[in-house]
């Protein structure tokens, strides 16, 4: 057999390596829909436990929607369960168009195609569109997707320290020999939720002759004054050469993602990006319940908007209780603890007491800089947060972290 | 310290450390391992040696271990500078 038992235990070995190295991660079964109260099965076979969710992306709290729900129900009726297709063979229904249709406009960009993810529109989208006459600039800080993706393109390959407009600056000056230069970034930084400066980039990209992709998942359909993204927050609508987002956080919670910008750009991703063409048509119910999603979003600002009292409102409780948070603008409020292990504890502790957070520690954060990452939802009600802030406090104290700052509880528990 | 191990010692701080990053990087310290440098990041170091002491160092050599110091750096460079 070619699965030998040397291979099964070398497997062995390197699974009970991450568990030494405390890098093993466990999935929790929850037996309820997306909210802001789920039940959860953790660990595996213990009995259910009700917990406000602190960790979710599910920032419009539209995951399980009525409406939503409803016109994923319809669209599953009148336009099947599968495609069983890539898109460019029998794989694209009227669906999909109106939907790439409805996030051009709502992006405010000249066209849109879907993938089955952002995972894969950022794993296609470079390759496709940029060759090695050309330079990737990116923020040290953007997603994992991003770097799988730059990493697949030939194009040379570049970084700058985390929104540093100097350095950036310098970069852009070192490669004005390349063809093109494309500024690569995060919309909202995932693990710090602060946002990139877009009006700089866009003023640097204008200046150096270089094109700007954003990956706005942490932002699409909440951030600026009517949830378009973060380069409405920075007063650059309409000029961004290149946005990918996802249809798994705010709009809707399910799947799918998009590359969305200049029309020749997502000409090139339909005809050269290889997710795109290897991968199935994204299920009509997901399309179906996303196209209700936009309805709801153009109608009213309601659910960004509470999202965003609640975004403040939470960061107001965190910093009066005394905790050491990161500042910005975004409903992911990372509380510092710097130290992984107390970062582990903390965030088991929480679960005892009914808040489900996580705690994040390297390689997913660099190394000395653990916390626990709380995320906001509109469909967080006051008496949420209230009950959260109780038990962060209580369980704050039992470490004695309150009112501390990094040197002191550096200096309590080691980086 | 000769000309190479500052160079390079000082490319490393201007490149990888943050304004309010006060960790001291001297020709021992972890890069890598250490957290100091990614190997997303580590592109523009290979570059900067290549474009500095006019070597090619092919992508099977430029290793995290090859990288992980500024001495393993330097004799990583070396053993180009000689062929």
């Amino acid at each position: 057999m070619a699965y030998s038992i040397k291979a099964r235990e070398k497997f062995q070995l390197d699974i009970k390596e991450l568990r030494d190295a405390g890098l093993f991660k466990e999935e929790r079964y929850i037996h309820a829909p997306q909210g802001a109260e789920i039940e959860v099965e953790y660990p595996s076979g213990a009995s259910l436990k009700k917990v406000i969710n602190m960790c979710a992306n599910n920032y419009l709290g539209l995951s399980s929607h009525p409406e939503v729900v409803k016109a994923a129900q319809e669209g599953l009726i009148h336009h099947g369960y599968g495609m069983s297709s890539v898109r460019f063979i029998c794989g694209t229904q009227d669906i999909h168009r109106q939907l790439e249709n409805r996030l051009t406009e709502f992006l405010g960009t000249e066209d849109t195609l879907l993938f089955p993810s952002c995972m894969d529109a950022n794993a296609g989208v470079f390759e496709a569109t940029l060759t090695d006459q050309d330079v990737m600039i990116a923020d040290r800080l953007v997603h994992a997707s991003i770097v799988d993706g730059m990493r697949l393109c030939k194009a040379m390959q570049d970084t700058f320290k985390h929104s540093d407009m100097g350095h950036l600056e310098e970069k852009l000056q070192e490669h004005q020999d390349k063809r093109y230069r494309m500024i690569i970034t995060d919309g909202v930084f995932s693990m710090d939720g602060d946002l990139a400066r877009l009006d700089k980039i866009v003023e640097l990209a204008e200046k150096y002759d270089a094109l700007v992709f954003v990956d706005d998942s942490h932002a699409s359909g909440f951030i600026g004054k009517t949830g378009r993204g973060t380069h409405e927050h920075c007063g650059v609508f309409g000029k961004i050469d290149v946005i990918t987002t996802t249809l798994g956080k705010a709009l809707g919670g399910a799947s799918g993602g998009c590359v969305s910008g200049r029309t020749e750009l997502v000409e090139m991703c339909r005809q050269r990006a290889r997710p795109y063409l290897f991968s199935n048509a994204v299920a009509p119910v997901i399309i179906s319940g996303a196209l209700k999603v936009f309805d709801l979003i153009f109608k009213s600002t309601e659910r960004r908007d509470k999202l965003e009292k609640n975004m403040l409102y939470w960061r107001q409780l965190l910093k009066d209780a005394g905790f050491d948070i990161k500042e910005g603008e975004s409903p992911i409020v990372p509380v510092m603890l710097y130290n992984a292990k107390l970062a582990q504890d903390i965030a088991r502790d929480l679960y005892d007491e009914g808040i489900y957070a996580v705690g994040f520690f390297f390689p997913v954060v660099p190394k000395g800089q653990a916390r626990i990452r709380t995320q906001l939802s509109a469909a967080h009600e006051k008496h949420h947060l209230d009950k959260a802030i109780e038990a962060f406090i209580k369980v704050g104290r039992k470490y004695n972290i309150i009112g501390k700052n990094k040197k002191e509880i550096i200096e309590m528990y080691g980086m | 310290m000769d000309a190479m191990k500052k160079m390079v010692l000082d490319y490393v701080i201007r490149e990888y450390l943050e304004e309010d990053d006060d960790r001291v990087i001297k020709e021992d310290t972890p890069l890598i391992t250490g957290g100091i440098v990614d190997s997303f990041s580590m592109v523009s170091l290979k570059r900067f040696l290549e474009k500095k002491y006019n070597v090619q160092i092919p992508d099977a050599d430029a290793t995290p271990e090859a990288f992980d110091t500024v001495n393993n750096i330097i004799d990583l460079v070396n053993r180009f500078l000689k062929k």
